[in-house]
């Protein structure tokens, strides 16, 4: 498929306009369907359209794969971390009011701060299993 | 004739169950790995129809707040399905990497080829 | 800790999903084990705590997440039956850290390493979930965490049939947790909530024409959770499962995932349906004593016909667990007591056995009982905490087994179920049998030339299972801490929620 010209071409004018269709459906989540699964999985699926057109030895180059298996656990730290100051103010764990000034607007940064872990981790995740089974089984 | 007529308004309940049963039939009677992980997830899907189904309000709208609209449907059971298919989708992957893994050292995804190589399990 | 008290009920679950995360960010498998080690005892201390503070104060502990009030949001509640559960399976997580180091680094492949780590921690934090929440879909939640990363674990046995054995238990395990999550739906659909405190008082007062959605979803949780705890027929997972994953694993699953689903059991029975609807409306007592009676004595048999040592101890967990379900089915204060208090005995006993067998595997590569021969001269440690442990499985008095033994044998007797009593003496003649065929190899035979050079496992491993042997005995004549908390948790299940 990489030779292939208007797939090439094709391709790379439309992989910035995925990930910019990833980051609207992520911050759009609490106004329509959306959120942070929904934008990880776009996310992978660029990475995935790269490697599909111009092989996986290419994508890797892009986006190595031990950078992907760190992203893993991080936004699920990024996640569990946002928890975590409601505890040192002594409110309990996973209250987001104490976030910002006043309740509200603390629950919105903290849904935020939660779905953008979710984003990186489902996105990390999908490109990781893509990784490890891609062209598995070509000797 | 009303007895028919309730069971046939129930038809939400009547498509889950059938759901459910076809699902579990395919885990049970099938021999090949990936069928049954298909029967796992139409298993599961079933489930997500008994949570949802029961979750509108009659008259309600999506729960999203908008001034314009006083009833909205439940917003719980979205939620809680939400979590469920994540985890479900978790399960179909996790499967099916075992049977790309048990492909490559078996050389084939048939219960009964399986056994016949290494024995029952 | 004025600071960290409040926080005490979420610190279990907190602290080793926080050391799942960051093990999975090292390379290399000892900076791994060492935030396992980290992790899993300080939800053993916190989970220590807890306990004390429950007894201390008589009263259940409740944190709200998020702060959000009960019914709305998520609830972790601890009382004497939460809390022992707690002690026991972050008692098991602990003590086969020192263990694990040597252990995984023999069996497990380099690469691998750390994540082996982070599945292990991740698979705590699920089980530790489960016990201490008091929200019905969180036990969901934290129930499929536990066994997806149980899966996993599993998965990474050397035998080609570990893969194979994960699948399985990967399809059984997702039906077990579907049914739980049909079960809750039903109990939600009839009493809008998911609280399990709200949901046992709604219960209580819900109209006659929604018994039948409230029994079939008895029915369904009866039968998910069953699935988990490896009730006879529901267990054909569990040799397999058992037998090909890892040795640090096996310890784990044997240890803990059996006794969480059982705790999870107790908690439907009798808080959320409490004891009318759970036992004189089905005959759900009378099938689980048939079942419970049933494993006891086939799972026994199954056990003295297996070669490989691993498998055999599988099945008699299987039977372990026919007596935990006995006590259950038969309901009363003398019979709940056996019951929860056989959790804490079978985990200590189980995985000191299965830390020996991991010892051998250590040494020698696999676990077969001819190819234990004479290891009673070369490793005579190990097999004496083998003998010793067997003992407490066989049900010896002076050792932790009669304990649970003689409660339960009580519970029957109290029935006027004069036949239970000789059954369980059966199933214990049995256990003498298939531990005697691991005794008679060891002790008994000349050592082959594969073991005749063989030696004690490295300090790091045979410490733990000193221990472990120590505790059984230990358990076995002062039974302060655990008949006597098991007891007032018996009578406050038989109280039902307050």
């Amino acid at each position: 498929m990489r030779h292939d010209l208007i797939l090439r071409i094709g391709v790379k004018l439309i992989l910035p306009f995925i990930l910019l269709f990833a980051l609207y459906v992520h911050f759009h989540g609490e106004f329509g369907p959306g959120g942070g699964f929904q934008a990880g999985v776009i996310t992978a699926g660029m990475v995935i359209v790269y490697a599909i057109i111009f092989g996986a030895d290419a994508a890797r180059r892009v986006v190595p794969q031990g950078l992907v298996e760190q992203l893993i656990p991080l936004g699920v730290l990024i996640f569990a971390s946002a928890g975590v100051p409601a505890m040192f103010k002594g409110r309990t764990f996973l209250d987001y009011g104490v976030l910002a000034d006043d309740p509200a607007s603390g629950h919105a940064l903290g849904i935020l701060i939660v779905e953008t872990g979710v984003l990186i981790t489902v996105s990390s995740t999908m490109t990781a299993i893509f990784y490890a089974f891609a062209e598995r089984g070509r000797a | 004739m009303t007895l028919v007529r309730e069971f046939i308004s129930h038809y939400n309940y009547l498509i889950t169950i059938f759901l459910m049963i076809a699902g579990l039939y395919i885990v049970i009677a099938s021999g090949n790995m990936i069928k049954k992980l298909v029967g796992l997830s139409l298993f599961q899907t079933s489930v997500y129809l008994l949570y949802i189904a029961p979750g509108k309000i009659v008259g309600g709208t999506a729960p999203i707040i908008d001034p314009a609209f006083k009833v909205y449907s439940n917003p719980l059971p979205h939620v809680l399905i939400l979590t469920a298919i994540v985890v479900g989708v978790a399960t179909l992957a996790l499967g099916l990497a075992l049977v790309v893994r048990i492909h490559e050292a078996y050389g084939t995804i048939e219960e009964d080829e399986i056994f016949a190589k290494d024995g029952e399990i | 800790m004025k600071a960290i008290e409040p926080h005490l009920p979420v610190l279990p679950v907190l602290i080793p999903l926080f050391g799942a995360l960051i093990s999975a960010f090292f390379r290399r498998g000892t900076m791994a084990w060492g935030m396992a080690l980290v992790a899993t005892w300080g939800a053993a201390a916190a989970s220590w705590l807890l306990l004390a503070k429950v007894l201390a104060t008589g009263q259940p502990i409740s944190y709200l997440m998020g702060g959000w009030a009960v019914p709305w949001g998520i609830e972790y509640r601890v009382d004497v039956l939460n809390a022992f559960v707690l002690m026991l399976v972050t008692l098991v997580g602990a003590i086969l850290m020192p263990y694990a180091r040597k252990s995984v680094a023999h069996e497990i492949d380099q690469h691998v390493q750390a994540w082996f780590y982070s599945m292990y921690l991740l698979s705590l934090t699920g089980l530790l979930g489960i016990t201490v929440t008091g929200d019905a879909f969180n036990v969901f939640v934290f129930l499929e965490i536990s066994s997806l990363s149980t899966y996993v674990l599993i998965a990474m046995g050397r035998h080609r049939r570990a893969v194979l054995a994960a699948y399985q238990y990967l399809i059984v395990g997702t039906i077990g947790a579907t049914f739980y999550v049909i079960g809750i739906g039903l109990l939600y659909l009839v009493t809008g909530s998911l609280n399990i405190a709200d949901i046992a008082s709604r219960l209580g007062s819900a109209p006659p024409e929604f018994s039948r959605p409230i029994l079939a979803a008895l029915a369904f949780l009866t039968v998910g959770v069953c699935l988990k705890l490896a009730l006879f027929p529901l267990h054909v997972w569990l040799p397999n499962a058992y037998a090909y994953a890892p040795s640090v694993a096996t310890v784990f699953l044997a240890g803990t995932a059996t006794k969480v689903a059982v705790y999870l059991l107790l908690r439907l029975f009798f808080s959320v349906f409490g004891v009318a609807i759970s036992f004189k409306t089905l005959p759900v007592a009378q099938l689980l004593l048939v079942l419970s009676v049933a494993a006891m004595l086939i799972a026994s048999l199954s056990a003295v016909f297996e070669e490989n040592a691993e498998r055999m101890l599988a099945y008699s967990s299987v039977a372990q667990i026919g007596y935990i379900t006995l006590g259950i089915a038969l309901a009363n204060q003398s019979g709940l007591t056996g019951s929860i208090v056989h959790l804490l005995n079978h985990a200590v006993m189980k995985a000191a056995l299965f830390m020996a067998l991991g010892a051998v595997v250590y040494r020698l590569g696999a676990a077969r009982i001819s190819d234990m021969a004479g290891l009673g001269r070369r490793m005579p440690l190990t097999m004496a905490a083998f003998v010793l442990t067997g003992l407490g499985i066989i049900g010896v008095p002076g050792t932790a087994g009669f304990i649970s033994k003689w409660y339960l044998a009580l519970g029957a007797l109290e029935k006027g179920y004069w036949p239970l009593v000789f059954l369980i003496v059966v199933s214990s003649l049995l256990a003498v049998i298939y531990i005697g065929r691991v005794v008679e190899a060891a002790y008994f035979r000349e050592p082959t030339e594969s073991n005749a050079k063989t030696k004690e496992p490295p300090l790091s491993m045979l410490v733990p299972i000193l221990a472990l042997a120590a505790l059984t005995i230990y358990l076995g004549i002062d039974t302060r801490v655990s008949a006597e908390i098991a007891a007032s948790a018996a009578k406050m299940l038989l109280g039902g929620l307050k």
